[in-house]
């Protein structure tokens, strides 16, 4: 009887024992390469380059993710980068961490080019060379390349850098999910428990 | 006849077309102002090439195209032009869009028309086709010189689509039963230009009418008049294709990828009218029905006509007006105010009653019941591209092969749950699209950013050398003749160029750099041998022994230079 | 147009011949069960609504909490004590169906789960309530009887009125003889089994109008009944050791279970393909289970189990999407 127990006991510790050790050996054996993990981060990562993240760049960011740093850290990105950054590392989403900042939509910096003093600093702030200009010259901003990171707000000696939301045209438009249309007619929607309807009970 | 082809699923709707063909085609008034869009083809608007207060005249560009990219539109009347400004255009989204506005004059004076030469060649020929506006009339508003070049031989089939399997628009109708010759030179027209080895002109059987007078009119040519059942969406681009010559377009591809090319009858008319006139596409014929009109029809009616003129022309009773539909009624989309302009992929206007077209029940949960699987004539599974879909899984969907869903509606239609899945399948085709835009502009960020980054390592790099070198150089002044300081200072403060030691001083020292690399080199290619943790470490001495080099190279060659 | 709720009422309705023959058959016990759990399914769906905070009256409407209770009545023993019926339907609506998220969202047929779980807990009832044949109790029994049965008041002994089914009898019987004396039994009848040759026809009958009403497709009763069919010719060929074809297409449960049961959209297989091999599994388990099982019937086992498989059918029978050159797979990770 407990020798019966014992037998078992020692069984399963064996076996648990066995397939650690087989699991650990694989996470070793097969780990992803860590360059290559560090680019599929940054490729998910929005590139603006802000910093709001606290690391210089997204590259850095990227590092610092496959090192085990939280993947909430990136306004920009907003919800669905940490999707896919969760998606892609496996691990639970969690919420914007707001210590960073807020998600917003779309912007692009605009030089108030009547109060520019031509000092280059917003020139050497930007981080995706999207300012053109020359020292004494009004700078202005090629709109196409701005990612919007806000980083050459701050060394403007004159503050004429303002941060405008892109207008959206017909080609940024994205047909409304359906439940997030008004409803044309007065019924609740009961299709789903994912937006909770008004109960009629 | 040939053999008849098959495309999976397919609906039967109420096709409601008998309302509007019981007059024949009208003209409609010309409008006092016009608003012309300038983008109404798939691409990106023209360059407005006219000013405000510039008059023009009828058919007088008033933007450029760039072949590939954008197509130009053209006055559809002479007047003046009062505004160029964002206006409200017919979209799904209800956005605005530059337009071009016009106060009509009244006159309708033509701009001098250029007919394209006989002696063009087939590229000058696309050109001209290009220059004169023309699209795609069906609905998609595909630039048409695009889709003829697309092909790289000629064609085998060219296939020219007068199916029009949407319920309500006879507009496709009403041309070919009143005007089949113009179809058929348009038909002659194009097989011309492509140079294909057959010519077929689809054609659903519930227009007995103008299949009649299609035959008659394509007697004594080649062009073949293929008949086939009525079924939506028979019309649309692929099913056609796979009903007349059993060939699937692959996905993602063309049908010049199977050796086929589909024109709608209508554009093969526009392309026939560029070509032998010179006439822009300034005016299309448009289906206007619904319950809430009095005098239902077809209307020809110049492009950047208000759509409450027509309208207004068509008898509309505003008390009974519950939904206006662009297009049909299945693939169409809603608009919310009547002040919108005409465009040239504008083939319908539906003015509904709410009795006609009530509003759609509470949907249901689904059921997976399978009868728009059963419906989908692309075979695909709509049930679970639904689950996906809605669920925000957008990636998931797309693995379905979200993409090959051509939006007919036809699941809508059956649904028993009345689960608006083509929206959903919009929403995200939207989503996915610009998540890929979203994509697109962070590598290119990321490229900049890397780029701006090496250029900034390589400036410090050089500054740092640039320093070293000075410092190396007084260094060398100090040590090999102290006596001689004086009088390089002395020199220095002469000539704007401090003189830097002597040449052979450079070449010792780039000899022993030189000497140095090979050291580490080889110290490198032994302990890749036998100690790899060392490697990196050795990597970086050889590196900067090889910069090293390189710097007294440079100093070498500089000074080589001087003297 | 069809909805969601004509659905429903129609798979009802073509539930009507079967039903029928049930009733005149087996007596007024089947239409007692199948009133009782009809209401007793959508009063727990309606509860369950209430508690979920959805418009009730709206999606009891659609008519699927109803055919959850109908289809149980049908496939419970007729003289089943009134409790046993109310736990198999309130756990086929509650477990079943609203756990995992409603009409729509359910992994297995709910009327199945409800079903398996009291034939696995309540074992003897399950076994041992079915109802004789009319013509062979001694005196019929009557409405009143039926349901002093039903309720357990009174004292009526259901002993007088039940018996073995054909299936179960035959399975056993024929250990020890040969076909001819086996059949002799008056609950075979004249023909294949006194009664229930006349229900499963009735369920055919209602099927084949489900199918011409494009309600359901023929891909899974045609698959099941196939599978079924050949597992018997090769297993069963001699009607002196096992349950013959006659008996397992006829007697029992399997009308109804390929056409009203199986073919639930819900839990069923998603295309086409998959739904013939959704079916033909449920035919081959079907036959396992009743010819090397120690169950009689066993449409609820075959029905659930290959719910299970449901998953697995679909990431590999998804059809080739137009344009495509093969057919995709699966979802991706």
């Amino acid at each position: 009887m407990w020798m019966n127990l014992l037998l078992a006991i020692a069984t399963l510790l064996l076996l648990a024992g066995a397939f650690g050790a087989l699991l650990g050996y694989a996470s070793v054996r097969l780990r992803r390469d860590d360059d290559s993990l560090v680019e599929q981060i940054d490729a998910v990562l929005p590139q603006t380059q802000c910093g709001q993240c606290g690391y210089p760049g997204c590259r850095p960011y990227a590092e610092a993710i496959a090192e085990g740093d939280a993947i909430n850290k990136c306004p920009p990105g907003g919800e669905a980068t940490i999707q896919s950054l969760a998606n892609l590392l496996d691990v639970e989403p969690q919420p914007l961490d707001a210590e960073h900042g807020e998600e917003q939509p779309k912007r692009v910096a605009y030089i108030r080019e009547a109060e520019c003093i031509g000092c280059t600093k917003c020139i050497q702030a930007c981080p995706v060379d999207a300012i053109v200009g020359a020292p004494k010259f009004m700078h202005t901003v090629i709109e196409s390349e701005c990612t919007g990171c806000d980083l050459c707000v701050d060394p403007c000696p004159v503050d004429c850098i303002d941060m405008i939301e892109v207008a959206r045209g017909i080609d940024d438009w994205v047909p409304p999910h359906p439940a997030d249309r008004p409803l044309t007619h007065d019924g609740p929607v009961i299709a789903t428990d994912q937006r909770p309807a008004e109960a009629s009970a | 006849m040939g053999t008849q082809f098959d495309f999976p699923g397919g609906i039967h709707p109420p096709d409601n077309k008998l309302r509007s063909l019981q007059t024949p085609i009208r003209q409609a008034p010309l409008p006092d102002r016009l608003t012309v869009p300038l983008r109404q083809h798939r691409g990106d608007p023209g360059r407005v090439v006219v000013a405000v207060g510039d008059h023009v005249l009828t058919g007088q560009p008033l933007s450029e195209g760039q072949p590939g990219r954008s197509v130009p539109v053209h006055a559809p009347t002479s007047g003046t032009i009062t505004a160029i400004k964002s206006h409200e255009v017919p979209h799904a989204s209800g956005l605005e869009e530059t337009c071009i506005l016009i106060e009509a004059d009244g006159r309708d004076q033509w701009y001098k028309l250029a007919p394209c030469p006989d002696s063009a060649s087939t590229a000058e020929r696309y050109d001209h086709l290009h220059r004169t506006g023309v699209v795609g009339l069906g609905g998609a508003g595909f630039p048409t010189r695009d889709k003829l070049q697309s092909a790289e031989a000629a064609p085998d089939v060219l296939i020219l689509n007068g199916a029009e399997c949407e319920p309500y628009i006879t507009a496709d109708q009403a041309l070919m039963r009143e005007r089949p010759d113009s179809v058929v030179a348009g038909a002659l027209a194009l097989w011309r230009l492509v140079g294909a080895g057959r010519c077929l002109i689809g054609i659903e059987d519930n227009k007995p009418d103008a299949i009649e007078a299609l035959r008659q009119s394509a007697e004594g040519t080649s062009v073949e008049i293929r008949v086939v059942a009525t079924r939506y969406p028979s019309g649309g681009e692929r099913q056609l294709i796979q009903l007349l010559t059993g060939l699937e377009v692959p996905s993602g591809g063309l049908p010049a990828d199977v050796g086929v090319l589909c024109q709608n009858v209508a554009t093969a008319v526009a392309v026939d009218r560029s070509l032998r006139l010179g006439e822009p596409v300034i005016q299309r014929i448009t289906t206007l029905t619904g319950e809430a009109l009095a005098r239902p029809g077809n209307i020809e009616a110049r492009i950047g006509t208000p759509l409450d003129h027509l309208l207004f022309e068509a008898g509309l009773d505003p008390q009974r007006l519950h939904r206006l539909i662009m297009g049909g009624p299945l693939m169409g989309f809603d608009l919310t105010t009547t002040g919108l302009p005409l465009i040239k992929t504008a083939n319908c206007l539906i003015a509904g009653t709410a009795g006609e077209f009530p509003d759609p029940p509470v949907p249901q949960p689904c059921i997976r019941c399978g009868l728009c699987e059963q419906a989908c004539p692309v075979d695909l599974l709509p049930q679970q591209l639904y689950w996906f879909a809605s669920a925000g899984e957008h990636r998931k969907a797309e693995h379905f092969d979200l993409f090959d869903c051509i939006e007919c509606g036809a699941c809508d239609w059956v649904c028993p749950s009345h689960l608006p899945l083509t929206e959903y399948y919009r929403h995200s085709k939207g989503v996915l699209r610009q998540e890929q835009k979203e994509q697109a502009e962070a590598d290119h960020a990321r490229q900049r950013f890397e780029e701006r980054q090496a250029r900034l390592e390589r400036e410090q790099a050089e500054r740092e050398e640039r320093r070293r070198a000075r410092q190396q150089a007084r260094e060398q002044r100090h040590n090999v003749a102290p006596a001689e300081a004086s009088e390089a200072a002395t020199a220095a403060a002469t000539s704007p160029t401090a003189p830097g030691p002597d040449r052979e001083t450079l070449i010792q020292r780039r000899d022993q750099a030189r000497q140095k690399v090979e050291e580490a080199q080889a110290q490198l290619a032994e302990a890749r041998e036998q100690t790899p943790e060392a490697v990196p470490k050795l990597e970086r001495a050889l590196n900067k022994h090889q910069k090293r080099l390189d710097a007294a190279e440079k100093a070498l060659s500089d000074a080589q230079e001087d003297t | 147009m069809l909805t969601t709720q004509r659905i429903m009422l129609w798979v009802m309705a073509a539930t009507l011949p079967g039903l029928l023959a049930l009733i005149h058959f087996f007596g007024w016990g089947v239409l007692i069960n199948v009133l009782w759990c009809m209401g007793i399914a959508m009063a727990t769906e309606a509860l369950i609504l209430w508690i979920r905070a959805r418009p009730v009256q709206h999606t009891l409407m659609d008519g699927s909490a109803a055919l959850t209770g109908l289809l149980l009545g049908l496939s419970l023993p007729p003289l089943l004590p009134w409790w046993i019926a109310l736990v198999a339907t309130a756990s086929a609506i509650i477990l079943a169906k609203h756990l995992y998220g409603g009409l729509g969202s359910n992994l297995f047929n709910p009327a199945m789960v409800g079903y398996a779980l009291v034939l696995v807990s309540f074992p003897e009832a399950m076994s041992t309530r079915w109802a004789l044949p009319l013509s062979l109790q001694e005196t019929p029994l009557s409405l009143l009887d039926s349901l002093s049965v039903f309720t357990g008041l009174g004292s009526t002994s259901v002993d007088a009125f039940t018996g073995a089914t054909p299936l179960d009898d035959y399975k056993h019987a024929i250990d020890g003889a040969i076909a001819s004396q086996v059949t002799t039994a008056p609950i075979y009848g004249d023909r294949v089994a006194l009664g229930w040759e006349w229900v499963n026809l009735g369920f055919l009958a209602g099927g084949l109008l489900l199918i011409q009403r494009r309600i359901i497709t023929w891909h899974i009763p045609v698959s099941l009944l196939g599978a079924l069919t050949i597992m018997a010719l090769l297993f069963g060929y001699d009607p002196d050791q096992s349950v013959p074809l006659s008996l397992h297409l006829l007697a029992g449960g399997t009308m109804l279970g390929a056409f009203f049961i199986a073919t639930d959209p819900v839990s069923a297989a998603t295309s086409n393909r998959g739904k013939l091999w959704y079916g033909a599994g449920i035919g081959v388990l079907l036959y396992t289970i009743r010819a090397w099982g120690s169950y009689p019937d066993a449409v609820a086992f075959a029905v659930l189990l290959m719910n299970l498989a449901v998953p697995f059918l679909d990431y590999y029978t998804r059809p080739r999407t137009r344009g495509h050159k093969r057919a995709g797979r699966g979802v991706p990770s």
